[in-house]
């Protein structure tokens, strides 16, 4: 089903919802108003619901919105929003009775920087998806790029892409994968050494400027006060100085460590294109090989941080 | 018991993004197992002088300031 039918569904079961009253709220995605960001888009009323869209630019993670929310709502969620979702139901953050899940197959999202550095210093205008090719249109040039080239990582190397949880589903169960290994590109700098290391990661979080978008966007980090935002007692400097950025981003990925579904919402959210997936990927990696866990997969699963076995390992402890 | 799992999933995170190996350790020792700490105490500081003054993860407050 290609994504015209399929926001098509979404609409027919937003109204559907709203109409019988069986939720206050949609939670989806609208038309951005910029080419290539479809934004969260809140429909209150069947009227609203024609607004919803689905497309290969929504980027934004919808069980962020859905924490804590009071009444009942329905989130458009594909395989990653469905993973997330689970997991805030794990934590205890959304009633899954309060939930109505409107399952999607992810067609892969779509990396709006990959999409520009293809045609550098030119405007595009308008990016129109036809089955596995986008066509890019700016003034004066209307151009085909294959999908596959211009996908985001994540989605490159995700391996649930249809929804683990879903009241409905529209369009029907696709393929689970697109074909990356994760684990091959999970944990980057790990043939590097220590030194290499330490540059690399300089290297990749150096235009840093501390905005918290990645925060922000990300559906883990509900915490009533930040860290980052506590000031009695500090926990981390606010300057732009190395060590106050390194800080910030190795304890925001430690704090998603048993959680992340690697949705990228956090890296699509960064305005200076900062991937700090390399931190989270390499997290989620040690959890799979060091407790075989998966983030986000089954209602009623325990996060592994939040467990022991007397057998885990312990090599590091002398 | 907690705690272990966590510091396995530090200690791992650091050492990716590049702190030297060396520089962070964990043990474990009872009130009651003094030799245990002055012997653990003791490797620390040789491991740690051996790698010199950090460079990584300092801020230096006269850049910053």
């Amino acid at each position: 089903m290609d994504n015209a039918a399929i926001a098509k569904g979404i609409r027919e079961a937003a109204k559907k919802l709203l109409g019988e009253g069986k939720v206050d709220v949609v939670i989806g995605y609208a038309k951005g108003t910029v080419p290539m960001r479809d934004y969260p888009y809140f429909a209150y009323t069947p009227e609203e619901a024609e607004n919803l869209t689905w497309s290969g630019f929504c980027c934004n993670n919808l069980a962020l919105y859905a924490i804590r929310r009071p009444g009942r709502m329905a989130v458009v969620a594909q395989g990653c929003v469905s993973r997330n979702l689970v997991g805030l139901v794990n934590e205890n953050q959304v009633k899954r009775e309060n939930l109505y899940v409107i399952g999607v197959n992810s067609p892969g999202m779509v990396d709006r920087r990959k999409v520009q550095a293809l045609f550098p210093g030119q405007t595009i205008t308008e990016v129109e998806e036809v089955g596995d090719e986008l066509i890019v249109k700016g003034v004066g040039f209307a151009e085909k790029v294959a999908r596959k080239k211009v996908m985001r990582q994540n989605c490159y190397t995700c391996v649930q892409r249809n929804p683990v949880i879903s009241d409905e589903l529209i369009g029907g169960e696709g393929p689970a994968s697109h074909g990356g290994n994760l684990d091959k590109v999970a944990a980057p700098w790990e043939k590097l050494g220590s030194s290499e290391r330490w540059a690399e990661f300089q290297e990749s979080f150096k235009d840093c400027i501390r905005c918290y978008a990645c925060r922000d966007a990300c559906p883990l980090c509900y915490c009533h006060v930040c860290f980052v935002d506590e000031s009695q007692p500090q926990w981390c400097g606010k300057t732009q100085d190395e060590a106050d950025v390194a800080t910030f981003h190795l304890l925001r990925a430690f704090h998603c460590a048993g959680r992340c579904t690697d949705c990228g919402a956090c890296e699509s959210a960064c305005p200076a294109g900062i991937k700090m997936r390399r931190l989270t990927m390499k997290i989620e990696k040690d959890i799979r090989d060091l407790y075989g866990y998966q983030p986000g997969m089954a209602i009623g699963a325990q996060p592994p941080m939040t467990l022991f076995k007397p057998n885990d390992p312990q090599d590091f402890i002398k | 018991m907690f705690a272990r799992r966590r510091f396995a999933v530090l200690k791992n995170l650091l050492e990716y993004a590049g702190l030297e190996p060396g520089r962070l350790h964990f043990s474990w020792i009872s009130s009651a197992e003094a030799q245990k700490f002055q012997q653990t105490v003791t490797e620390v500081t040789e491991a740690v002088k051996a790698l010199g003054p950090a460079t990584r993860m300092i801020k230096d407050i006269r850049k910053v300031a």
